[in-house]
């Protein structure tokens, strides 16, 4: 056991030693860099995504309208100014795709959990900082693939970023579903690859390697929404990988998992006995856990800085924990929900649906917590603070939605409608990439010893949450007015014609939403170099990252870990004198057990 | 720093500054990466018991016509010969063949109807190599370095012969007309799954068998005497334990049901 302990926690080694810039910068293995790079890879890949959607909302308010700015981005897929049928499709594809897997999976989770697990568990570096670069070269690889796919002939993928067969089997079925269709399998493979060896590190770190002290009941949450999100992708990703295989067998190797009776231009295919509906199945048993890979690291982002901003302890610890565990159990049992137009068995459909209610308990339990937390809290309303309260709004009103959608009956005719549209990206999309906007204005500090512009961070803030809300707030309309998802126009119905001037109030609305993204670019870019300089601790906070020292070292503390005695909530204790007390302070400075447990209950100790 | 850690503080469970579980985090790493395998293989096998159920199973009389003897005629009454190979005569259902009469060959025993001997070989083969394998996990403990290379290479041959017996079977298939298009024995489907779940399984021996090879020269060279333990067998054992007990489910659901 005890040689066991001593390899645990990590080799002392490792902290002093000279390394060149590619071993520092290009092919680190330190946990701080390798955050850096997740981050500014998802930031990237957020870029094109936003500009992507920038671009189609243009061509959907002003179907009439001639864009030359079409003509020249994308030559031969616009003509006249206007883009392609085929490329808008290809766009929303891209644009799902990369937001979905790699702005909100990677990038998020990417970069918190490499930045905050070793640092907030009190350990020098993850288990194994080999496979942890390596998972980042993964997904960078695997988006330099999907990038490349623009570039080939035949365009990039363009049946939706669920690629349903017979589009995404059959190389012919149309331009998109060529090389593009392959690059992107090649890319989704390298991505599971990079988010199995990510999830794996990211799990034995949390439960091997916790300093002394840091029982699990005292991890602050976001290591708890980290866990549970690598158990998330860890059990989910190699489903969507035998998937995948299968796919890539049916596109290259004339075999038929997917196919069945098929007729392309008149012509009977060979294909025979398999059934598009099984790609369904194992694509969602990966995508429902997937939106709670992508939300989970949010929400724990959110406890984490709304207990810090309201100078209080967060409410209900122990349910907070619970709720995470039980969102992620259910996810497991909820994919259906995706699926009830492909005529499942009613009773399947029934238990589905009843299952995706209970869903609405945890996360019940878990906006309730946060109202709480903040309820007669001192809140201090700093850029971090201001977008997880825009988290709470959103995640409230895309839950509201998923009610909705939840219900079998109801989802019959509003699926593919733009009220799917609306509950996704707000639900899942927005108030993701909220929970990374409030992750990066309170942990900007931590990685770059510098502060961000609050006054910008405002701006930025109130512009994103009115953006958002005028995008997709009114597409709920627009869906249960019948309009569907994937047009790339709707001039040839009349009965949309009323939606013209919305259309063009919510492009009004990205355009405001985008811009703010361009004012934060720039704040994020100029604090790296020229923000003011940031204390150790600015945000007066209890987690362990603020005991390291400001000027990053490797291996994070100088000396020895720091040890832990109490959870990371002790905020506004009337027996202490600061309004926080980090979890490095012993017991005999302040008692432990004074807000979590009762008086005396001293067993809580180690 | 653990020095300190060890002499200081009595440790809980789970109170952090040691591993819960106590293994250290490689080990901990391999059982995670079987864990999300198994997803892995589970949806390999799930595409198959949905694509089967999805054809009628195989009629009694057809049995009962090859369960003797494959007679040639008897062949031509179900299959006619074609330009791209067998295929179904016609009128007759494509129905889920049985595997008794696929896979009924053994070497050297040519014209013997043997369901599923050779099959029940390769798994015993298997089955064996694991056998080796724990031994070789055991020898590890007791820290002596020929007994282990010993058992490592009776587990390398177990997986070899294990990968040749593959081979064999699959050149059998294809011979017999089955490819990834088309199949003489019913449809096409039964190939495919039948390439793609034996065919992921083999790729997983296969790799074991390479890692088997490199930790074996490790033990030969004495890197782990000199590290002082074997975990690194321990780890590589966990694996070739996951790849056998997938093996008996693929036999269990590909050949015996
Ligand atoms: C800048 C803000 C954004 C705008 C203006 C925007 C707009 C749109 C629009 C108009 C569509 C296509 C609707 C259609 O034609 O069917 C779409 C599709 C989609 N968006 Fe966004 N979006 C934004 C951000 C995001 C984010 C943050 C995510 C991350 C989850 C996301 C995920 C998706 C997905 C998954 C699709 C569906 C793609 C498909 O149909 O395959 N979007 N978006
Ligand atoms: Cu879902």
């Amino acid at each position: 056991m005890s040689n066991v302990a001593s390899e645990n926690m990590h080799h002392d080694d490792h902290v002093h030693h000279k390394q060149s810039f590619i071993s520092k910068y290009v092919f680190s293995m330190d946990h701080k860099m390798i955050s850096k790079q997740f981050l500014v890879t998802g930031l990237i890949m957020g870029l094109i995504g936003m500009t992507m959607s920038v671009l189609f909302r243009l061509q959907l308010a002003w179907p009439e309208k001639s864009f030359p700015i079409f003509d020249t981005l994308f030559g031969k897929w616009s003509t006249d100014g206007h883009i392609s049928p085929d490329f808008y499709m290809a766009l929303v594809t891209m644009h799902g795709t990369i937001m979905v897997f790699f702005v909100l999976t990677a990038g998020l989770s990417g970069t918190f959990s490499n930045l905050l697990i070793p640092y907030q568990i009190g350990c020098r570096d993850m288990a194994s900082p080999f496979l942890n670069m390596l998972s980042y070269w993964f997904f960078f690889l695997s988006s330099c693939i999907l990038m490349s796919s623009l570039f080939v002939q035949t365009g990039p993928a363009s049946g939706g970023w669920t690629v349903y067969p017979p589009l995404s089997a059959l190389p012919k079925a149309m331009p998109g579903s060529g090389a593009g269709m392959t690059l992107w399998l090649v890319a989704m493979i390298f991505f599971i690859g990079s988010s199995l060896l990510a999830g794996i590190n990211y799990v034995v770190t949390i439960l091997n390697m916790r300093t002394h002290g840091l029982t699990m009941t005292r991890l602050p949450l976001t290591i708890w929404a980290f866990f549970f999100t690598a158990v998330l992708g860890i059990l989910s990703f190699p489903v969507l990988l035998s998937g995948s295989l299968l796919l890539v067998f049916d596109r290259s190797f004339g075999t038929s998992f997917y196919l069945s009776e098929i007729f392309i231009d008149g012509q009977a295919l060979a294909n025979a006995g398999g059934s598009p509906i099984l790609w369904q199945h194992l694509f969602w048993f990966l995508g429902h856990p997937e939106v709670y890979i992508i939300i989970l690291p949010a929400l724990g982002i959110t406890s984490e800085v709304v207990a810090t901003n309201s100078r209080k302890p967060i409410f209900g610890y122990k349910a907070m924990i619970g709720s995470i565990m039980g969102i992620a159990g259910l996810s497991f049992f909820v994919w259906g929900h995706h699926m009830f137009v492909t005529g499942m068995n009613p009773l399947a459909g029934s238990l589905f649906m009843f299952i995706t209610f209970l869903v609405a308990i945890p996360s019940a339990v878990k906006t309730f917590n946060y109202l709480a937390t903040m309820w007669r809290g001192n809140i201090k309303f700093t850029p971090a603070m201001l977008f997880g309260i825009g988290l709470v709004s959103l995640f409230v009103t895309g839950g509201l939605t998923g009610i909705f959608l939840g219900n079998a009956a109801l989802d019959i005719p509003l699926h593919d409608s733009y009220f799917v549209v609306a509950h996704f990206h707000i639900v899942m999309g927005s108030s993701a990439i909220f929970g990374l906007l409030c992750g990066i204005y309170h942990w900007f500090p931590r990685m770059y010893g510098r502060m961000m512009n609050p006054q910008l961070g405002y701006l930025h803030f109130w512009m994103s949450l009115i953006g958002v809300y005028m995008v997709f707030f009114p597409m709920h309309f627009m869906g249960l007015g019948g309009v569907p998802r994937r047009y790339y126009a709707f001039t040839a119905w009349d009965q949309f014609a009323i939606w013209n001037d919305m259309n063009i109030f919510i492009t009004y609305g990205a355009i405001i939403g985008a811009s703010a993204q361009l004012i934060f670019l720039y704040n994020f870019i100029y604090s790296i170099f020229w923000g003011t300089k940031s204390v150790q601790n600015p945000w007066q906070s209890n987690t362990l990252e603020w005991t390291a020292p400001q000027e990053q070292i490797h291996g994070n503390w100088p000396g020895e870990v720091p040890q832990v005695y109490r959870w990371p909530y002790d905020y506004s204790r009337p027996d202490a004198e600061a309004d926080f007390v980090p979890q490095n302070v012993p017991d005999d400075v302040v008692p432990v057990g004074w807000v979590h447990a009762p008086k005396g209950k001293k067993d809580d100790k180690i | 720093m653990s020095h300190e850690a060890e002499n200081k503080l009595p440790t809980k469970l789970w109170g952090g500054g040691r591993s819960p579980f106590n293994v250290e985090y490689g080990k901990l790493m391999m059982w995670i990466f079987l864990l999300s395998d198994a997803f892995t293989f589970s949806a390999l096998l799930i595409a198959y018991g949905s694509t089967r159920s999805s054809f009628p199973p195989a009629p009694v009389h057809e049995a009962i016509a090859f369960g003797s003897h494959v007679h040639e005629g008897e062949l031509a009454k179900y299959f006619t010969p074609s330009t791209q190979g067998v295929q179904l005569a016609p009128g007759i259902q494509p129905h889920w063949p049985s595997p008794d009469l696929v896979f009924n060959h053994f070497p050297f025993l040519h014209g013997h109807h043997l369901p599923l001997l050779f099959v029940s070989l390769m798994t015993f083969i298997l089955i064996f190599s694991s056998v080796t394998m724990v031994l070789a996990v055991e020898a590890g403990h007791r820290k002596e370095k020929k007994e282990v290379a010993k058992y490592m290479y009776w587990t390398i041959a177990g997986g070899i012969a294990f990968l040749s017996c593959q081979a064999w079977e699959w050149t059998q298939f294809i011979t017999a007309g089955a490819s990834l298009t088309s199949n003489p024995f019913g449809p096409v489907a039964f190939a495919d799954l039948f390439f793609i779940v034996t065919g992921f399984h083999g790729f997983h021996v296969l790799s074991g068998v390479v890692l088997n090879i490199v930790i074996t020269s490790n033990v030969v060279r004495g890197t782990y005497e000199r590290r002082g333990h074997y975990d690194m067998i321990e780890k590589i054992g966990l694996y070739w334990h996951f790849v056998d007990l997938v093996w008996v489910f693929v036999f269990t659901f590909y050949y015996l049901i």
